[in-house]
């Protein structure tokens, strides 16, 4: 936070926790979607969502400056779609929330400036806030205020996170992440080792549902006895996508088919056991009884039916947004906003910049 | 009176703002804080003028050429302000800006000159000008010795030490973009990029840098 606030015609209005809540426009702009979002209290009046995914698939993975090329292009346009979408006066708002971090600083900053002009313009508070507590409030528009003390599990292909969250606007704990490859990730290389297209979640969701998840057994990262000493809720897939290819490489060297379904089957089965395990595995640790998951894996089937499956016999609630709004967009920006205005925190200072590593435990800069 | 302000982050944060009789100004020498200094500079360029970002008639951004992420900066905030006021906005090449400035500098030219901006690997971004500041030919990005043996007037004069005879401004100043926009060419609102992005190497999908944990290794 800067000690010199430089908010020029900034009027930071006290009085918002009214019936429906604190009016707040959200952009996103971390990675390959341009998003922006209206929301008033829990309720979503728009999410308007532009992608440049496919600009990347040549290249099988985000290129940042191609995403950040697609976010200048389309961030206007997202923002006047919303706008109309939401037909709401924008005199009327309560604040602008954007992504502060984490994400890719060249794509950030386009987010970043087009939220500080209206933010300016409109003589509106700003709030610069953290993407993945984004991921975790944007289920309070789909099911209501949060339950907390919740652990959360962020699972897309940059995040592979567990959280703790006390109170979403001022007590997130990490306590545990990827060491290696995010989830996601490890997806998208298995995906391509298969010659199977990009991105990976997708596709290999569907070929997995005709395999045996139990044909091949691949390596469980992070869950032997001794790295549950240090590592008891990190994760690890790089060793799973090695274990993946060499496994596949012995089959053609061999001249064996490649079966394909059930090596999606078994990968699958092996990320999804490892995330449960140890999503469920953090919930009786801390003593909650609420378990939340998001980011763009959440959307996965087998994640979705192992997780109901191992909650419900220890005992505990699920809570999954729609998949809609689990990947990333503006509305999960505007619902941390109008939390933190809840909350009573102090509108960011107009002179802030992004933060590619922004910790998950600072939820507005 | 039609008040224009001018917006160029193609080099530092610059601003300028016009209302056809007085021109204000402001830069701030940071090629690295444009997302943080902009927003900021722009408000105390108005308050100085005694407007609000409202009254904008309309709306001017240098497209550079200059480095991608600086330069997206001071477009985007151009477009958001211009679609929030239902103003126009016009792009212009920051390279005009500079060949303009000398131009109407107290030295002028007395024939053809090169305008130039640091385009760093050693390289500049550059164009042709005539004496009066026409420009012939599209901007380029090449190394300094590839340049026409002409004296080199801004910022990227400054970038190589000897071999090239630097004339008139060396600082970009967005006043006078706000002061001459009619008198300078439409380039269109979208960056002068002139390098593809091809040739980088992707990063993993939604990649966010980890936090260093553990003494184990960093994703790129
Ligand atoms: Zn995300």
């Amino acid at each position: 936070m800067n000690d010199v606030a430089v908010m020029n015609d900034v009027a930071v209005t006290n009085d918002v926790v009214g019936s429906t809540g604190p009016l707040v426009l959200g952009i996103e702009s971390s990675c390959d979607e341009t998003g922006v979002g209206i929301v008033r209290g829990n309720t979503l009046l728009a999410n308007e969502v532009a992608s440049s995914v496919d600009q990347h698939v040549r290249f099988g993975g985000v290129v940042p400056e191609v995403a950040s090329r697609a976010h200048l292009e389309a961030m206007v346009p997202t923002l006047e779609r919303a706008c109309a979408a939401a037909d709401v006066d924008l005199s009327e708002l309560d604040g602008i929330a954007v992504t502060a971090g984490p994400g890719l600083m060249g794509a950030l900053v386009v987010g970043l400036s087009s939220a500080k002009a209206l933010a300016s313009y409109l003589g509106k508070a700003l709030y610069g806030v953290n993407h993945l507590v984004g991921h975790v409030a944007v289920d309070l528009l789909d099911h209501g205020d949060l339950p907390t003390p919740c652990v959360a599990l962020l699972v897309s292909g940059g995040h592979t996170q567990l959280l703790l969250v006390g109170d979403i606007a001022t007590d997130i704990t990490e306590i545990g992440s990827t060491i290696d490859d995010a989830a996601g990730e490890a997806y998208d290389k298995v995906a391509r080792l298969l010659d199977l297209s990009y991105p990976g979640g997708p596709i290999i969701d569907r070929l997995a549902a005709e395999g045996d998840p139990k044909a091949i057994r691949f390596p469980r990262g992070l869950t032997a006895r001794h790295d549950l000493e240090r590592h008891r809720f990190d994760f690890s897939f790089s060793g799973l996508k090695t274990a993946v290819a060499r496994w596949v490489e012995t089959e053609r060297r061999d001249g064996r088919e490649v079966p394909v379904a059930d090596v999606c089957a078994s990968f699958q089965e092996a990320v999804c056991d490892v995330l449960t395990a140890k999503t469920v595995d953090a919930a009786l640790e801390h003593g909650v009884k609420h378990v939340l998951i998001g980011g763009g894996v959440a959307a996965n089937s087998r994640l979705r039916s192992l997780l109901e499956e191992r909650t419900a016999s220890a005992g505990l609630q699920l809570r999954r947004p729609r998949p809609g709004l689990c990947t990333d967009n503006g509305a999960m920006i505007a619902a941390v906003g109008t939390q933190v205005i809840k909350a009573g925190l102090r509108p960011s200072s107009m002179d802030i910049g992004a933060n590619s590593g922004l910790p998950v435990s600072t939820v507005l800069v | 009176m039609t008040w224009t302000l001018a917006i160029d982050t193609a080099t530092v944060v610059c601003v300028g703002l016009s209302n056809g009789n007085d021109t204000w100004r402001a830069r701030l020498d940071d090629s690295r804080a444009h997302a943080e200094q902009l927003t900021p500079l722009l408000n105390q360029v108005c308050a100085e003028a005694g407007i609000t970002l409202r009254e904008l008639d309309r709306i001017a951004v240098g497209v550079g050429p200059g480095p991608f992420t600086g330069l997206r900066v001071g477009v985007v905030t151009g477009l958001t302000l211009a679609s929030l006021g239902r103003v126009p906005v016009t792009g212009v090449s920051s390279l005009d800006v500079v060949a303009r400035q000398y131009v109407t500098s107290s030295e002028p030219p007395t024939g053809e000159f090169v305008a130039a901006l640091d385009a760093r690997r050693k390289e500049l971004y550059w164009s042709h000008h005539r004496a009066d500041g026409s420009r012939s030919g599209e901007p380029q990005v090449s190394t300094y010795d590839q340049l026409p043996d002409l004296p080199v007037t801004g910022p990227g004069a400054l970038v190589h030490p000897g071999g090239i005879t630097v004339v008139g401004p060396t600082a970009l100043d967005a006043g006078v973009l706000a002061r001459d926009l009619d008198l300078l060419p439409d380039s269109g609102t979208e960056p002068l990029y002139l390098r593809k992005p091809d040739a980088e190497v992707p990063v993993a999908r939604k990649s966010t840098v980890l936090q260093p944990r553990l003494g184990l290794r960093r994703r790129p």
